[in-house]
């Protein structure tokens, strides 16, 4: 048995525990459990590579014990830091800057890789090109994922004349300067197709819209995956391909699903320009006047229903609306009002977003609902509030074939009884298209922030109470 | 423009045809209202009050004399005699059995509107007083069905022992049936509901009742929202599920009228197989009655003790609501006919609502109306005929043939590819390789079956993994040569800010989910 060995042995029970971590989070009862068996999984692999380090080591055992311990200070220190003190609103941001982590460190062994190499072998320098270029991709696509989810970029996609030439182009030069590279074992080709990769990395992300931000963040978690697993087939580490095709394909079919549930075409998203081509739509005619409410209604409404439903969007996480929204909630149903969520799967800017916010807040789970388990329930139900959402309440994806939304599986709100639509004002939606909800006869507008009506509206609902009593 | 608003002078009638409130409204059309003194007072609606709504107090000659006279029930000859000739009256004067009533209307050159003409189309509907009687009416005979039935309805369990919840059943699911429905269910009835109609079925659920389901007695969707006569063997049928289903029900509501006639569901020989103590109530008793036994305006008890409710004027026994629900309908026609909000009535013949509703206008007969289709549930549209559908199908089938051999070329080819590739291939890149597809593999079946609210979890704990690539920088760190050991620290630092932050982030959310204990 040498250390190696036992390395290797490790990294098997590693890899075991990883599969078993992400099993475990696909059910919420077993999602802690999940969790754990991750970071024990971590731990041993963390364990075995220090030793393993410590021994391959080319310098003084010492200084490399250092570095390793000071890497690990650096990363534990911004880590938990940020871990600790991150919004839950600003949870989509956190994962965009984590993967583009991911894409630099692939960027940086990829080139260490071919430093260390030894000899020029061609499956090898495929896969440190390979490596690099995923790497690459991922890092500037996540920057500017991070930048347009924390608004520090336009959100609308960037649409250069024939992108989708251009994507092809760069990746018609990178493997030209592939081969460039395997026949001379040069660093220049390797540097060249680094600056094509993180441009194109740059633009394929820019091209897409805000509105399909969740799908990006969930491609960008693939990315960084393969990114992962190329590093591990570059440095022979069964490890890191292993850890590296979970991530990958865990992240494909996410987004996968996530393009189910919005009705897209995958390649369509990720080519992007969404909402940009389909012209015939009604767009921003005439559509007719909308009815406004004011607070005092809203709160009688509510407590004159039997049953309520909540459709929470981003403007929800955007207000941090979502504790007094859990408090009006929590106070309704004391009166014996049903309320439930219904929550779209693309609802905020990463999947199960409102989930998380609704937790946070805390909102039983049991009675926050998938759009296909409520959807035919608004027949029946008194009152739906809109707290936040547009495009994912907008009818005209039902009825109108020339909305971009058309296609685009959407919580029917408008069929039930009454309907108030809280917004900052009447524009659109992320995907900027009108909504007709908003002048459909049964809505109503409850203009202002959210969490300051809602506020009110949890006064308003505890005053009457007061003189009920 | 006046409105005279007199009082109803029917026996037992109980209802006024404006309440205090919607006085006020009219006033606010433009119209000065005048109301009978006494009118309101069976309704709990007292003089001071329509003074107080602004209305004047007159006696029944005048409230008859104004130029628009709203009531609930048909006048009687005395009654028009007091009419004006040129003036309105708006009232219920079911006009399909009542040619006498809107001949002498119209040979006196008056507008009549007949209330319980309204076309059911849903812009009528907050004018339509068949809806809103009905709606009381269903309610109001669960009131009385409770109070004859010697037991609760709801089930209880006590110390003193357990009772079962009462058995209702309800035929004809129209306004009046689904009213009721919801209000057994809500005493805490177990509701079990009959319709010609397939399409109420959701209705019946919604309103708290089990749809009795039996095709062979059910006809197809109707157009205009009204059952249509039975053939005979669905009558047949749907005899044969009353029977059943009334011997075994505590309460049997019946609400079954077609255009103003009354089928009989229940037979004598269904009454004496219910239980004693059981209960029939017939809302359709005005009509003659959907029970054999029923003697409408009555109470009538078989031999085998069941009650059969037939009383002709349930709306008459919740006077206060009714006649509110009523007045704010009559309020909305006049907001229909009074455009101007001037007082000023204006009859416009060429809109349907208004039309369907005007049985006499100018000394002529307008009744029956031209037909509107006015469908609840639009009628099946002509579909594509049987070739159409058979060749775009075959269409189809080939599209996707040649698709499906495209693909399968396509995949072909990329097989032979790697194949020639990885030959090429040494050993150890080709066992690394096999791990990488079956890790793809694992992955995908791992995740396909995730719950959509645990994706953020899922993603920031992946995320956290895929920082493992910390383990190839941390091999690299301790490289000799500078450049390689800084790249290395470099990236390894990065990593490992993932995996902690990744893990962490993942357990803090996790451990807010938390289910409603």
């Amino acid at each position: 048995m040498t250390l190696t060995s036992l390395a290797q042995a490790t990294y098997v029970v590693a890899a075991v525990l990883f599969v078993l971590s992400l099993a475990g989070l696909s059910k919420q009862e077993t999602a802690r459990r999940g969790n754990m068996l991750g970071m024990v999984g971590m731990g041993l692999a963390l364990a075995a590579t220090v030793i393993l380090s410590l021994d391959v080591s080319e310098r003084s055992v010492l200084v490399t014990a250092l570095l390793i311990a000071c890497v690990f200070a650096i990363g534990a220190g911004v880590g938990i830091w940020r871990a600790r003190t991150v919004e839950m609103t600003q949870m989509p941001e956190l994962i965009a800057m984590l993967h583009s982590f991911v894409g630099a460190a692939a960027v940086l062994v990829g080139f260490n890789s071919h430093l260390t190499a030894t000899h020029a072998d061609a499956i090898h320098q495929i896969e440190v090109f390979l490596g690099i270029f995923i790497g690459a991709v991922t890092l500037t696509g996540s920057i500017v994922a991070f930048l347009k989810l924390s608004a520090r970029m336009k959100s609308s996609p960037l649409t250069l004349p024939g992108r989708n030439w251009l994507n092809l182009g760069a990746i018609v030069v990178s493997v030209g300067l592939m081969f460039v590279y395997m026949a001379t074992d040069s660093i220049v080709p390797v540097l060249i197709m680094t600056a094509i990769a993180l441009l194109l990395g740059f633009h394929l992300v820019a091209a897409i819209g805000g509105g399909d931000m969740p799908v990006v963040v969930s491609m960008l978690n693939s990315y960084s995956g393969w990114a992962a697993a190329a590093a591990g087939l570059m440095l022979s580490n069964d490890l890191l391909i292993v850890t590296g095709a979970l991530v990958g394909s865990s992240g494909a079919i996410l987004s996968y699903l996530m393009c189910k549930a919005m009705n897209r075409a995958f390649i369509s998203v990720i080519l992007g320009g969404f909402g940009t081509e389909s012209g015939t739509s009604s767009g921003d005619a005439e559509q007719g006047e909308h009815t406004e409410v004011q607070v005092p209604e809203v709160a009688q409404l509510l407590t004159e229903a039997k049953s309520v439903i909540i459709v929470p969007g981003y403007g929800m996480a955007v207000a941090k609306a979502q504790y007094p929204v859990a408090d009006l909630v929590a106070n309704l149903r004391a009166h014996g009002v049903e309320v439930r969520f219904g929550v779209h799967p693309v609802a905020g800017r990463l999947p199960g977003h409102m989930n998380v916010l609704l937790a946070e807040a805390k909102v039983p789970y049991d009675i926050v609902l998938e759009m296909d388990e409520i959807n035919d329930d608004f027949p029946e139900t008194d009152v739906v509030l809109v707290i936040g959402a547009n495009d994912v309440v907008n009818p005209s994806a039902l009825e109108d074939p020339g909305s971009p939304l058309a296609g685009m599986p959407v919580l029917e709100v408008w069929k039930a009884k009454q309907c108030i639509v809280f917004k900052r004002s009447m524009a659109t939606g992320y995907a900027g298209v009108q909504n007709p909800l908003f002048f459909r006869e049964n809505s109503a507008m409850l203009f202002g922030d959210a969490k300051t009506k809602v506020e009110e509206i949890l006064t308003e609902v505890r005053s009457a109470e007061g003189a009920h009593a | 423009m006046r409105i005279g608003v007199p009082r109803e002078t029917r026996a037992g009638e109980r209802l006024v045809a404006a309440s205090p409130a919607s006085v006020e409204k009219l006033i606010k059309l433009g119209y000065e209202v005048a109301v009978e003194a006494g009118a309101g007072t069976q309704a709990s609606f007292l003089d001071e009050q329509y003074q107080a709504a602004g209305a004047t107090l007159v006696d029944a000659a005048d409230a008859w004399g104004a130029d628009i006279v709203t009531c609930v029930n048909a006048p009687k000859p005395a009654q028009i005699k007091l009419l004006r000739e040129g003036a309105t009256l708006v009232a219920t004067m079911a006009p399909q059995s009542n040619e006498k009533l809107v001949g002498t209307l119209a040979k006196k050159g008056v507008t009549a509107l007949a209330l319980d003409a309204v076309p059911r189309i849903s812009r009528a509907q907050s004018i339509d007083v068949l809806s809103t009687m009905s709606n009381v009416a269903g309610y109001r005979a669960v009131i009385e069905a409770a109070e004859v039935y010697g037991g609760m309805f709801t089930g209880q369990v006590t110390a003193a022992g357990k009772t079962a919840p009462a058995k209702v059943f309800v035929i004809g699911a129209g306004v009046a049936g689904l009213a009721a429905i919801g209000a057994a269910a809500s005493l805490g009835a177990q509701v079990r509901a009959f319709d010609v109609r397939p399409e109420v079925a959701e209705q019946i659920g919604s309103m708290g009742g089990e749809f009795v389901v039996a095709p062979e007695a059910q006809q197809e969707i109707s157009a205009d929202g009204y059952a249509k006569p039975l053939t005979a063997e669905q009558q047949a049928a749907a005899m044969d599920v009353y029977a059943k289903e009334a011997a075994n029900a505590d309460v049997v509501i019946t609400t079954a009228l077609v255009r103003g006639s009354a089928p009989t569901t229940i037979t004598a020989a269904m009454v004496a197989s219910m239980r004693p103590g059981s209960v029939v109530v017939d809302l359709a008793a005005s009509g003659g009655g959907n029970c054999e036994l029923t003697v409408p305006g009555k109470t009538v008890t078989s031999d085998n003790e069941v009650t059969i409710v037939g009383y002709t004027d349930l709306t008459s026994r919740m006077p206060r609501h009714t006649s509110t629900l009523l007045g704010t309908n009559i309020v909305h026609l006049m907001e229909l006919l009074t455009p101007g909000k001037d007082g000023e009535l204006t009859l416009d013949l060429e809109d349907v609502v208004q039309r369907g509703m005007t049985v006499a206008h100018a000394g002529e007969i307008l009744w029956p109306p031209p037909p509107v289709s006015v469908s609840a549930a639009p009628p099946a549209p002509a579909g594509p005929s049987d070739e159409e559908l058979a060749a775009k199908a075959a269409a189809a089938a080939e599209e996707a043939d040649r698709k499906s051999k495209r693909r399968n070329i396509l995949y072909g080819l990329g097989a032979v590819a790697s194949l020639l590739l990885l030959s090429f291939a040494d050993s150890a890149t080709v066992q690394h390789l096999t791990v990488f597809a079956l890790a793809v593999i694992v992955g995908f079946y791992v995740i396909s079956n995730v719950k959509h609210s645990l994706h953020t979890p899922l993603m920031s704990q992946t995320n956290a993994i895929s920082g493992i690539i910390l383990v190839g920088a941390l091999l690299q760190i301790g490289s000799s040569d500078a450049l390689v050991s800084t790249l290395a620290f470099v990236a390894a630092a990065v990593a490992s800010i993932n995996i902690f932050g990744g893990f962490l982030v993942t357990y803090r959310m996790l451990g807010m989910f938390r289910k409603d204990a």
